[in-house]
C-alpha cells in the first residue's frame, strides 16, 4: 500500500504546541491510569446464558425480533423469518464462516423460490446492486454486546459493508460464544490487535437494531436509510 | 452556511424566538423528552458520576497532549494510504476540499451530518465550483430542502419545525403527496435519497471521534446515511474539528457511551461506524481514496486559556436540552450554529466576539448545564469568565449594565447599604407600578420590562418578614 500524503502538519502542530505552552516535541506520551473504570463493572461475572437473557430484553428496546435456536435448527428459523418478512430475495456474506452457517440454505431457496446471492468482492457493482434490491441481508456477528443489543461486524474480504445496510431487512446470526457484556470487551480486543502490530478491519460496524430517526418532532421512526426491520438469531451451541 | 446564522441583532432574534409559539412548543416538548431520556439512561448505569469523572479525565489528558495525538493520528492514516490535510483556517480547509472535488471531477456529493462543515461553510464552497451537495441526515435534508433553513440544535437540527411544516415543504418542493405522519415522511426521504447515495462521486462526513492509535474515526448515527456515504462513493472526505480525538479504542468506548446516553438516552445508537483508512485493495465496498481534513479555525487560540475545557465538548447537546433560556428563545436566537450554553461559550471564542457579545448573558447561570455535562465542563463558570472578560478587560459591556452591575455589587457587598437599598426600593419604584407590577421600567430595567412585567417590590422586606416570623409575630 502506497503511503498517503500529510500536508501542513508541522506549522499546524507547532501552533498547537505554542498555545499549549509545550516547548519540545513529545516522542511518547504515557496514558495516565484513569482514576475510575466503571465500564469494567457492567454485567461483570455474568454467564453466557445470563448475557443472552440481557440481550433478549434489550431487543425489545431496540425494535429487534429475537430468536434462539441450535445450529441444526437454524434453517427452520431462517425459513420462518423469510416468510414473516415476505421476502423474495436474500443476500449474505460469503466468507468461509458464513458458508458454514448457511450450508442448508439451498433447500430454503428452492422451496420458497428465493433469489439468493452472496457478496462478491471481485464484482462490487453487481454485489451492491443485488444488496440494494434485496429484501433480506444476512451476516453473522463477530462480537455481540449484551448491554446494548449490538452486533459488531468486522467488515473485510467476503464481508461487505453493504449486506447489513442496503436490504430492507437485516438478519444477524449470533454465536452464543460471541456474546460479551458491553462495548468495552470489543474495544479492548481491538486495542490488543493494534498493540500486537496487526492491521484492524477498514470498517468495524457496531449495529444496534434497525435504522431509525427522531428528527421529526422527536418521534421515533424505525427504518430510515438502513434496514427498516432487524432480527437476531442466537445460536445456542456455537 | 457560516457559523453566524439569522439576522445580526440579538434582541430582534430573541423577540422573533419568543413570538414563535409553534417553535416554543416544539422545543419545550423535545427538551422534556430528551432530558428525561438522558436521566433514565444515567440512572440505569448506576455509577454515572464515575463515568463522568472518567470522561473528564480522558478529555483533559487528550487536549493537554493534542499535538502528540494529532501527530499519531495523521501518521497512522497516511500509513494506511489515506491523505491528511491540516487546515488552520476555514478557507484552507475549503480550498483543499474543492481541489479534491475538482481532481475527481465530482458533480454530486452526498454528505452526512457534520457541524464543522457548517462552521466553515463547506457546502457554499463546493457549490461555488459547480458541485451539487446533498445533505442526507433526515433533519439536515429537511432544512436544505426548505431554502437552507439554519439548524437550531446540534443533535436534532430541525427541532424547530413541526410535522405539518415538514409535510408542506416536501409537498411544495418535491411533490410529496402523503400525510404528515413521520413514518411516511421518512419513507419518502429514504426513497428520494437512495438514488443520490448510489450516484454520488464523493461522500463527505464529519467525525464524532478520531482514534489516534489506529488512525481511525468513528461516526455515531441512527439513520444509516453516514454508512451509505462511507460505503458507496469511491472517494471519501472526512472533516474533523482538531479536538475531536481520543488516544485509543479504550477511550473511544467511554466517550461514545457518554455521548449516546447524554444526547438521546440510548445505550448505543443504531450505528457506531469505525473506519480505518480507505478500503483494502481487494475489498468490494468502501472508498478507494480517503482524505482527512483536520480543522483548527480558531480552536488553537482557546488552548492554554481559561476556556481550554470548552474543547473537551463531545457535542451531545445535554446542556442545550436542560437550558431554561434555550427553552424560551430557541436555537436561532443564539445567531450561531452552536446554540445553548456550549454555544454561548464557544461562539464568542470561535467567531467574532463582538458579534456574540450578548450570548454569555443569555443564561440564568442556574448551572443545570454544568450538572448534566457528561465530561464535566464548568459551563456556567465559563459564561461568568466571558462576562468578566468582556466587562472588565475589553470594556465591551454596555454602560448601563456595567453601572447597574457594579452598583449591585457595591450594594450587595455591604450589608448596611443593602438594607437601605432594599428598604428604598418600594418607594423608588412607586411611579412605575401599575396593578401591582412594573410594566415600563426605567434604565436598566427597560430590557426586561419591555417583554414582560416585573413584580413590584414588596412593601415588606423579606428580612423584616423573616424576623417577624421568627419572633412568632
Amino acid at each position: 500500500m502506497e503511503a498517503g500524503q500529510i500536508h501542513n502538519k508541522d506549522a499546524f502542530l507547532s501552533k498547537v504546541r505554542n498555545h499549549l505552552g509545550v516547548i519540545e516535541v513529545k516522542d511518547h506520551v504515557e496514558k495516565p491510569e484513569w482514576s475510575v473504570s466503571p465500564q469494567k463493572n457492567v454485567l461483570k461475572g455474568k454467564s453466557k446464558d445470563e448475557l443472552v437473557e440481557v440481550l433478549k430484553e434489550q431487543c425489545k428496546v431496540i425494535h429487534t425480533d429475537f430468536y434462539q435456536t441450535k445450529k441444526n435448527e437454524l434453517n427452520g428459523v431462517l425459513e420462518s423469518i423469510i416468510k414473516k418478512f415476505q421476502a423474495t430475495s436474500v443476500v449474505s456474506w460469503s466468507d468461509e464462516e458464513m458458508k458454514k452457517y448457511l450450508n442448508g440454505i439451498d433447500a430454503i431457496i428452492k422451496n420458497n423460490n428465493i433469489d439468493f446471492s452472496e457478496w462478491d468482492d471481485s464484482n462490487p457493482e453487481e454485489s451492491i446492486k443485488n444488496a440494494e434490491k434485496a429484501d433480506i441481508g444476512i451476516t453473522y456477528s463477530d462480537i455481540t454486546l449484551a448491554e446494548s443489543g449490538t452486533v459488531v461486524l468486522f467488515n473485510s474480504l467476503g464481508k461487505g459493508r453493504s449486506i447489513s445496510l442496503l436490504p430492507k431487512f437485516y438478519v444477524a446470526l449470533i454465536p452464543k460464544s460471541s456474546i460479551v457484556p458491553r462495548m468495552t470487551q470489543a474495544t479492548t480486543k481491538i486495542d490488543q490487535e493494534i498493540e500486537a502490530g496487526n492491521l484492524i478491519p477498514s470498517c468495524v460496524n457496531f449495529i444496534t437494531g434497525p435504522s431509525n430517526s427522531a428528527d421529526i418532532e422527536m418521534n421515533l421512526v424505525v427504518g430510515v436509510h438502513g434496514p427498516i426491520k432487524a432480527a437476531y438469531i442466537v445460536l445456542d451451541d456455537i | 452556511m457560516p457559523m453566524q446564522i439569522g439576522e445580526k441583532n440579538f434582541k430582534n432574534r430573541v423577540e422573533k424566538g419568543l413570538g414563535d409559539d409553534f417553535m416554543r412548543g416544539a422545543v419545550k416538548s423535545a427538551q422534556s423528552r430528551l432530558q428525561n431520556n438522558r436521566k433514565l439512561a444515567a440512572e440505569d448505569l448506576g455509577d454515572w458520576e464515575d463515568w463522568r469523572t472518567l470522561g473528564q479525565e480522558i478529555r483533559q489528558h487528550t487536549i493537554e497532549n493534542l499535538d502528540y495525538y494529532l501527530n499519531e493520528l495523521s501518521e497512522n492514516v497516511a500509513e494506511l494510504g489515506g491523505h491528511v490535510y491540516f487546515a488552520e483556517t476555514a478557507e484552507e480547509a475549503n480550498k483543499y476540499i474543492q481541489d479534491v472535488a475538482k481532481k475527481k471531477d465530482a458533480k454530486k456529493i452526498a454528505k452526512s451530518k457534520s457541524m464543522v462543515t457548517e462552521e466553515i461553510s463547506m457546502n457554499d464552497a463546493l457549490e461555488d465550483i459547480g458541485c451539487e451537495v446533498i445533505e442526507t441526515d433526515l433533519g439536515e435534508y429537511i432544512l436544505q430542502i426548505d431554502d437552507h433553513d439554519p439548524p437550531s440544535h446540534i443533535v436534532a437540527p430541525a427541532l424547530h419545525k413541526n410535522k405539518e411544516q415538514i409535510r408542506d415543504v416536501f409537498k411544495e418542493r418535491l411533490g410529496y403527496q402523503n400525510s404528515e405522519l413521520p413514518e411516511e415522511l421518512a419513507l419518502f426521504a429514504r426513497e428520494k435519497l437512495r438514488e443520490e447515495f448510489l450516484q454520488a462521486d464523493i461522500g463527505i462526513t464529519g467525525c464524532n471521534f478520531a482514534v489516534a492509535n489506529s488512525g481511525s474515526f468513528a461516526l455515531v448515527t441512527n439513520e444509516g446515511n453516514a454508512r451509505m456515504v462511507t460505503s458507496l462513493p469511491k472517494t471519501q472526505i472526512t472533516v474533523m474539528g482538531m479536538e475531536r480525538i481520543v488516544p485509543g479504542w479504550e477511550e473511544l468506548d467511554i466517550v461514545v457511551s457518554l455521548l449516546t446516553r447524554a444526547a438521546v438516552g440510548q445505550k448505543l445508537t443504531s450505528y457506531i461506524t469505525a473506519l480505518t483508512g480507505p478500503k483494502k485493495e481487494e475489498e468490494g465496498d468502501g472508498p478507494e481514496e480517503f482524505h482527512l481534513v483536520i480543522v483548527d479555525n480558531g480552536r488553537s487560540k482557546i488552548l492554554g486559556t481559561e476556556f481550554q475545557e470548552a474543547l473537551h465538548c463531545i457535542r451531545c447537546a445535554a446542556c442545550i436540552n436542560v437550558c431554561p433560556v434555550y427553552r424560551h428563545v430557541g436555537g436561532h436566537a443564539y445567531g450561531s450554529i452552536y446554540p445553548g450554553p456550549i454555544g454561548a461559550v464557544l461562539s464568542p471564542l470561535l467567531g467574532d466576539d463582538e458579534e456574540y457579545k450578548e450570548l454569555p448573558y443569555a443564561s440564568s447561570l442556574c448551572g443545570a448545564c454544568t450538572e448534566v455535562c457528561p465530561v464535566k465542563i464548568p459551563l456556567h463558570e465559563q459564561l461568568i469568565m466571558h462576562r468578566r472578560n468582556m466587562m472588565e478587560e475589553r470594556e465591551m459591556g454596555n454602560l448601563a449594565e456595567k453601572i447597574t452591575m457594579q452598583g449591585f455589587g457595591v450594594l450587595t457587598g455591604s450589608s448596611s447599604l443593602y438594607k437601605i437599598a432594599t428598604k428604598m426600593a418600594p418607594f423608588v419604584a412607586t411611579p412605575f407600578i401599575h396593578d401591582g407590577s412594573i410594566s415600563k421600567g426605567p434604565g436598566p430595567m427597560k430590557g426586561w420590562t419591555g417583554i414582560r412585567d416585573m413584580p413590584a417590590p414588596s412593601k415588606e422586606r423579606f428580612r423584616d418578614w423573616y424576623k417577624k416570623r421568627k419572633a412568632g409575630k
